[in-house]
């Protein structure tokens, strides 16, 4: 097994999944309450990238942040080098692609929130920040969590948008999945079976748990 | 300043009665102002845009000295700043805190030791001791009015907004509860305004009442004076029951009640409650007016009085009847013209003795 791959896509994908609870929480939030009539407009670019092909994704990644861009160019003077097939390159897209991973659970249980806690709770002079921190985010947690377990997943098995803007370097943008690629292509059937095995073991154990919380199975109070 | 409230707003639903209210009206230490009417009338909305948590389109709102509401010169004050404590129809109580930390939810701005004793005066107050660590799916109905009521008082509000408080819980609870809350709120010395579409709660608890109907304030004035002089017939409508007297419980014959009236005694079946001092309510279609002597029906209460008024409404009549208290009876157009019923005809009024309700009321 390539464990300089495992190393890089596990790193991958916690970064994206962290990144995405700071950045996904807000988004879902502002899906949640906003009464904008527009809002779906914004809901639906969320949600792109579960029907766009990963190739697709990756492809306007790419020229968004090439060098012929004018983030490219700002990242390239800023930092020195280049963002296309980096590791933070890698991370960026990730985020992008992974993002209604994070976005749809957070919002779902965001809405099963009642609204007359939240108001009660301005009513006794909280404000809106610290209401989301004292009371939605406790009585959101199943779906805080299954966020971001879901995104960790999503990442971990990311393909197409990885070739696309990370290439295939190995210890920086070489993950488990362009690994397998690799060794199938050649002919390496024993190699790719360990580290697919791996992968399939590793997914179907997020997935178990998110189902359990969302069951109850450990829950830190008991089902009302 | 005099301590009053000032609210005139109008808020508009899609496919809903257009919401105009008018109230001002002194409230002051302990006052209870009652918003009444039938759901949907608007009454809800008049207490949530009192609350900050609904945004009419114009109007103001205005409650001693405080603008919360301007929207000609664009003030909007939020609920947060209002201080107010508002407790919603179901309670609203935080699932994931404790009864302690529901009530010291809003007690963000105190430091430890203040907190910890602001609390534990709520908890005697409410008569909570014991449950500060249950969590709210462990109360009864009354336990959990009590916790949201201690948590919306506990930041010491201006105003105390409750929405149908007692509406959650079982009749013989809520029962006990009434007279519970209108002691406590007495006690609080806190103004107050209370959504009820139940008009035995709006006797009891009420000091003052503004009556709301499709949207509109329809009348205010006490409880007494909004039952027995309805100004138009959509709030007696609205009211439901005309005749509203002062009555004493003088004692108990035969398992029933004996009540004074003004001097005229009433035999009534049962009373909600012991005390001496009650609201005798009378529904106008109870009564059944008799002429000359007509004591041999099984109706209980035969009472002699003569016609003060008589008033068409469609094709039925309102009479209204002094018998040492003024009585208001619903009869057909062809009884009046049968009975021949003008101003000043002597006659008797049976009225059963199930259909007379005592409300308790507070001495005064």
């Amino acid at each position: 097994m390539n464990w300089i791959a495992i190393w890089v896509t596990f790193k991958l994908a916690a970064l994206t999944a962290l990144i995405l609870l700071m950045v996904g929480v807000p988004i879902a939030y502002w899906v949640s309450f906003s009464r904008w009539r527009w809002k779906f407009l914004i809901e639906s670019v969320v949600a792109l990238p579960l029907v766009l092909p990963p190739t697709v994704l990756g492809f306007y990644i790419l020229v968004a942040i090439g060098p012929h861009s004018p983030f490219g160019r700002w990242y390239t003077d800023l930092v020195g080098h280049p963002l296309p097939f980096t590791f933070e390159g890698l991370v960026l897209a990730s985020v992008l692609y992974s993002l209604p991973f994070a976005v749809q659970p957070f919002s779902a249980a965001f809405d099963q929130v009642d609204r007359r806690l939240i108001e009660t709770s301005w009513t006794l002079g909280v404000s809106k920040c610290k209401t989301f921190v004292k009371l939605i985010a406790p009585l959101s947690l199943a779906g805080l969590i299954t966020g971001f377990v879901l995104s960790f997943a999503h990442t971990l098995g990311e393909f197409g948008v990885v070739l696309m803007v990370g290439g295939n370097i190995d210890g920086s943008t070489r993950t488990v999945s362009i690994d397998i690629y690799d060794e199938v292509q050649a002919l390496n059937y024993a190699g790719a079976a360990k580290t697919a095995l791996f992968l399939l073991v590793v997914s179907y154990l997020v997935l178990l748990i998110v189902y359990a919380i969302n069951r109850n199975v450990w829950a830190a109070w008991p089902q009302k | 300043m005099a301590a009053e409230i000032d609210i005139n707003i109008v808020k508009t639903f899609p496919g809903r009665a257009t919401i105009r209210a008018q109230i001002r009206y002194p409230l002051e230490a302990s006052t209870v102002l009652i918003l009444f009417g039938p759901s949907g009338s608007g009454k809800t909305t008049i207490l949530r845009a009192v609350a900050g948590l609904e945004w009419p389109e114009e109007g103001t709102i205005r409650f001693v000295s405080r603008t919360w509401l301007d929207t000609a010169s664009a003030v909007r004050v939020v609920p947060q700043d209002r201080h107010i404590g508002y407790m919603p129809q179901d309670y609203a109580l935080f699932p994931t805190y404790t009864v302690a930390g529901n009530i010291a939810y809003g007690l963000g701005h105190l430091n430890s030791p203040d907190r910890k004793k602001r609390v534990d005066e709520m908890v005697e107050l409410f008569q909570l001791r014991g449950l500060e660590a249950a969590k709210p799916r462990e109360l009864s109905g009354g336990q959990q009015q009590r916790v949201a009521l201690a948590r919306a008082v506990a930041p010491r509000p201006l105003l105390l907004l409750l929405d149908e408080p007692l509406s959650a819980l079982d009749a013989p609870t809520r029962l006990h509860l009434r007279g519970e809350l209108r002691s406590l709120l007495k006690q609080l010395a806190l103004p107050s305004m209370i959504v009820t579409h139940d008009w035995t709660e709006a006797l009891t608890l009420g000091d003052v009442m503004a009556v709301v109907g499709a949207g509109n304030v329809l009348q205010v004035g006490t409880p007494l004076d909004v039952f027995s002089h309805p100004q138009n017939a959509e709030v007696a409508h609205v009211v439901g029951v005309e005749t509203v007297v002062k009555g004493r419980i003088e004692g108990m014959v035969d398992g029933m009640f004996r009540v004074s009236v003004n001097g005229t005694m009433l035999t009534v079946v049962k009373a909600e409650s012991t005390a001496a001092d009650v609201f005798v309510c009378i529904r106008a279609e109870d009564v059944v007016l008799e002429r000359g002597r007509a004591d041999a029906s099984s109706a209980r209460n035969h009472l002699a009085g003569t016609v003060t008024t008589v008033t068409a409404l469609g094709a039925l009549a309102r009479v209204t009847i002094n018998c040492g208290f003024p009585l208001v009876a619903m009869v057909t157009r062809s009884a009046v013209e049968e009975f021949e019923l003008v101003s000043g005809l002597p006659v008797a009024a049976a009225i059963k003795a199930g259909a007379v309700h005592l409300v308790s009321r507070q001495g005064d």
